[in-house]
């Protein structure tokens, strides 16, 4: 059972159900103007969001792994590379480009040609701060987090922010290797 | 959703034969013990069918079974002779770093294990001349993700609960191969309703 690691979201993206783009658009539009309702800042909301993403991506990554048929990634180019064609194809129907490697290899940048969380959106002169699709940072921290690895996610250009494209960081801090979690004396 | 559609048929292998009082006759009770572990060395669930001896309490018995698992994972990949780079014996190994084992078997069980490379473990101890289980562990590990990481009620982490009433129902006699099989999927499918 040579597990051959997918070089594109295809086929997993035809197997799942989907949704209407224009309702998860809209959807997500709700949560995110709720968020600033309910907690006025800026900044609380670029938590709040990541914080939610995070809690997705904890459940999303088996998911991920159930469905795509990948066993595991050598090193850390493969997993960008895996993230941003399988797995981006796969949940949200987009892919995006994996460029920008530092000389280490351990950070890189993921750029969104597409991105189907804006759609009608534009930001007011009171959301400056805002990170709106923060959401997204959130789910891949917290889906490398289960594979152990830790990860810094941030947005570097933002559309919305008059950018020209979607661009996030993605930075490996480290990778944790598997501990027995059992202590002798219990 | 694919069912099984692997191989699932029965390879007989010559083998000790089982002392007596082992679950023999390849037409019954083919599966022991379910575990799923996940990379904390919690339970999420055991389940056991066939299970006539016991020696230790159920929190003892699934840490050893978990320090089981652990050990020899280490030890396979230790002895694997394709592998350039190894480190020491003992010292943690990265998820998806060295090689890994999905099955062993004794001349009384067999035990079919898989690892997801999110930690979550499922291991099946059934009858020794049970055929290969990868795509049934694979397929439970689907079913896992359908009913258990997506019930939004379900705190991850936590144990898989099952009530009563289902607890009740696996205590069924007579199953086959396909049997154990499609308890499993009953077992994973009902855990969204506790």
């Amino acid at each position: 059972m040579a597990p051959v690691i997918p070089r594109s979201g295809d086929a997993a993206f035809a197997n799942v159900e989907r949704v209407n783009a224009e309702l998860f658009t809209l959807t997500y539009g709700a949560i995110v103007r709720q968020l600033l309702t309910d907690l006025e800042e800026v900044e609380e909301v670029n938590k709040q969001l990541d914080q939610m993403g995070y809690n997705i991506g904890v459940r999303l990554i088996d998911e991920f792994l159930a469905k795509s048929n990948i066993s595991r990634c050598v090193d850390f180019k493969e997993t960008a590379e895996v993230i941003a064609k399988v797995g981006f194809k796969m949940f949200l129907g987009v892919t995006a480009t994996v460029t920008n490697w530092d000389a280490e290899g351990t950070s890189c940048s993921l750029v969104l040609s597409e991105n189907p969380l804006v759609g009608f959106v534009e930001l007011p002169d009171t959301c400056h701060g805002l990170y709106y699709c923060n959401i997204l940072c959130g789910v891949i921290r917290g889906a490398l987090e289960m594979v152990s690895m830790k990860t810094e996610v941030t947005w570097v250009r933002d559309m919305l922010h008059g950018d020209d494209a979607y661009e996030m960081r993605v930075k490996l801090i480290k990778q944790v290797p598997e501990e027995y979690p059992y202590k002798d004396d219990e | 959703m694919q069912f099984f559609g692997g191989s699932a048929a029965i390879g007989i292998t010559p083998s000790p034969a089982a002392p007596p009082g082992t679950a023999t006759s390849l037409s019954g009770n083919n599966a022991n013990m379910l575990y799923i572990f996940n990379r904390n060395g919690v339970c999420l669930l055991y389940r056991e069918w066939h299970r006539p001896l016991r020696t230790l309490d159920a929190q003892q018995d699934q840490k050893l079974m978990f320090g089981l698992l652990f050990s020899l994972r280490s030890f396979t990949a230790k002895m694997d002779p394709t592998s350039v780079d190894k480190g020491n014996l003992g010292v943690p190994l990265l998820p998806g770093q060295g090689c890994s084992y999905h099955s062993f078997q004794t001349n009384t069980y067999k035990l079919s294990f898989m690892e997801s490379p999110s930690g979550i473990k499922l291991i099946l101890v059934t009858h020794p001349k049970t055929g290969d289980l990868r795509d049934s562990l694979r397929y439970m590990y689907n079913l896992y993700v359908e009913y258990v990481v997506k019930n939004p009620i379900y705190v991850p982490g936590s144990a898989i609960k099952l009530n009563k009433g289902q607890l009740h129902q696996f205590h069924v006699q007579s199953y086959g191969k396909s049997v154990i099989k499609e308890r499993l999927v009953n077992i994973l499918v009902q855990m969204q309703l506790s």
